[in-house]
């Protein structure tokens, strides 16, 4: 089991408040992403959840129990820290056992559990290494293994793959994604990386200094931005975002229009026309970075690869005219 | 990174630094060297001295036949381990507050500890006299295990507090997420990983208590007396004990100049710890 909810928690350091009244509830089992940009205290609330700050206000709720003011190791949580944490003393047979010679579990369980989760982790032939022998994706897993022996009510991830590069950051994503429907076990996972949230959550928490903007499935999101942060920060590349007479013409203050949903064609044919500023070819796709379409600076489009212009090349773009986010003054979503 | 310097930069740099090194070596080849004289060779020209009449242990024998040595050498170890183990578990706790909970005054509060080693010893020697003459602490290795563990408390802690500061934050808390008590997380975590450092703080804070003078000599008379003071009867008025005063000089220094040359090592790696990531 591992439900989590939050009452009117808030968190302030000092006079400044970085988590104003806030609530959530996180379902057992569910895979819950926190996104947003830096600083925008998701890893403030993750740390609240872990009991490693204490809320100013509020209450914290773990399986139906009050947990506001019991201390992390109480709270049957386990954590996979960004900068790994291990103990570069231990080896990493140590390590692994380490919270269950914290709990006294006894040598043949430990062991037991220890060989299991080597096994899944693909860690059986480094449990005698320490954690200065092993390479990032490595010490990640070993992270990942001291936290599943201990059979903790949730997983709380705080940016475990920052640290890694790129190839490794996908690999171990699909690892996380897997080990998540094998154990069926809670996990809040914190991400300042959009496609890491939209790939692995079950339902993602958007947050802007502290306020949760909207909260929902990946494809909600992506379908129905609640307001232009969210439209902005969900989705890659960016929405395009513009005002003025071409959004009144759809009847918004502010609309936007994803880059895949706008194709590109010839100058004559096109609801709008543009100048290529640059191209991108990634092969299956291709970037359109265009420029003078009388709506927003650069307009970004997303093309198939065969599709073939150059700088300076003037193209007509058509979007896909119910797929146009609206929002009003407030930058609120309109039906 | 890689700098060129050359040669003849490099062999002036070499000559100047063996000058330094046996500039500061000097008095302690001296001293060796007179204590295996007679007392006669020892007051002679100077120039002589390697090649006069004979080498002789005399003076050794002179000197463990007047005083005993091994008294003084158990006093000075008790009151040298003995206030860096007192001054450990102060300031373990201490430091780790410091390193991790700090708070807005933290540094006033190093700055404060640190202060009190401006002070001149001197200045509070009347008032700490007279409390141990009171309390009966006079010429024992209690009291003078005490005092020395006041005096060096303060570069301990200052020293702990910058080693635990190089020991990231996010493996403590890893530790107390894992369900270790503050006593596991401090004994099974951060105490093992901060080995170089304490390490050095030990050697550095015998070092420091086995040489130490000032205290020594005027708290004590005979029970306690630790090698400072055996030293010290030899530099006596009444007459020229030059090669006796060097074989007991050698004899008190030998075994913190043994376990420092042993240590060298694991010293200079904790003294630099934190200086290159």
């Amino acid at each position: 089991m591992g439900r989590i909810t939050l009452e009117k928690v808030t968190k302030s350091f000092g006079d400044v408040e970085v988590i104003p009244p806030l609530d959530l509830e996180i379902e057992d089992g569910e895979f819950v992403v926190f996104v947003g940009p830096s600083g925008c205290g998701k890893s403030t609330l993750l740390r609240l959840i872990a009991g490693l700050e204490d809320v100013t206000s509020g209450q914290i709720n773990i399986d139906g129990q009050d947990a506001t003011d019991l201390p992390p190791a109480k709270r049957s949580l386990a954590m996979v820290f960004q900068s790994y944490a291990l103990y570069p003393h231990m080896s990493v047979r140590k390590n692994i056992a380490f919270p269950m010679r914290m709990a006294g579990v006894p040598d043949d369980e430990q062991k037991r559990r220890i060989e299991a989760a080597a096994k899944a982790l693909n860690l059986t032939d480094y449990l005698d290494r320490r954690p200065g022998q092993l390479s990032g994706g490595q010490r990640q897993r070993v992270a990942i293994g001291r936290a599943i022996v201990r059979e903790p009510a949730a997983f709380l991830f705080d940016e475990p793959l920052s640290n890694l590069d790129a190839a490794l950051r996908v690999g171990m994503r699909l690892e996380i994604s897997e080990l998540h429907k094998r154990l069926e076990t809670t996990m809040v996972y914190v991400t300042h990386d959009q496609v890491e949230a939209m790939t692995m959550a079950d339902k993602i928490v958007v947050l802007r200094a502290g306020n949760i903007e909207q909260v929902g499935s990946p494809l909600e999101l992506y379908k129905a931005p609640r307001n232009l942060f969210v439209a902005g920060f969900i989705g890659s590349p960016t929405m395009n975002i513009f005002d003025g007479a071409e959004a009144a013409k759809f009847g918004a203050h502010t609309a936007g229009v994803r880059p895949e949903h706008i194709e590109v064609v010839s100058p004559e044919e096109g609801y709008w026309t543009g100048t290529v500023g640059v191209a991108e070819h990634l092969g299956s796709d291709t970037f359109f970075h265009i420029h003078e379409t009388g709506l927003a600076e650069t307009i970004t489009v997303r093309a198939p690869g065969d599709v073939a212009y150059n700088h300076g090349d003037k193209i007509g773009l058509n979007p896909r005219t119910d797929l146009v986010h609206k929002f009003d003054e407030q930058g609120l979503r309109v039906q | 990174m890689a700098r060129a310097i050359s040669t003849k930069r490099k062999s002036v740099n070499t000559a100047i630094a063996g000058t330094l090194g046996f500039l500061m070596f000097f008095p302690i080849l001296w001293i060796l060297i007179l204590s295996f004289k007679t007392e006669e060779d020892a007051i002679r020209a100077p120039l002589q001295i390697l090649f006069d009449s004979g080498w002789t242990l005399d003076s050794f024998a002179a000197v463990q036949a007047r005083s005993d040595y091994f008294k003084h050498f158990s006093n000075s170890v008790i009151i040298s381990v003995g206030s860096t183990l007192i001054g450990l578990m102060i300031a373990i706790p201490a430091a780790w507050s410091m390193a991790f909970v700090p708070s807005k005054n933290t540094k006033n509060v190093l700055m404060w500890m640190l202060s009190t080693k401006m002070l001149p010893p001197v200045g509070v020697l009347v008032p700490i006299y007279l409390i141990f003459r009171d309390t009966g602490l006079l010429d024992s290795r209690f009291g003078l295990t005490i005092v020395l563990t006041l005096m060096n408390l303060p570069i301990i802690v200052w020293m702990l507090y910058t080693y635990f500061k190089e020991i990231p934050g996010e493996i403590l808390e890893a530790a107390r997420m894992d369900g270790a008590s503050l006593r596991e997380e401090v004994l099974y975590v951060l105490t093992p990983m901060a080995i170089p450092g304490m390490a050095s703080t030990v050697l550095l804070n015998i070092i420091l208590a086995w040489n130490e003078a000032f205290w020594t000599l005027n708290l004590t008379a005979a029970k306690a007396a630790p090698l400072t003071a055996f030293i010290a009867s030899y530099s006596s008025p009444e007459g020229l004990f030059y090669a006796k005063l060097s074989a007991a000089s050698i004899m008190a220094i030998a075994p913190i100049l043994i376990m420092g040359w042993f240590s060298q090592k694991q010293l200079v790696r904790g003294l630099t710890f934190g200086a290159v990531k």
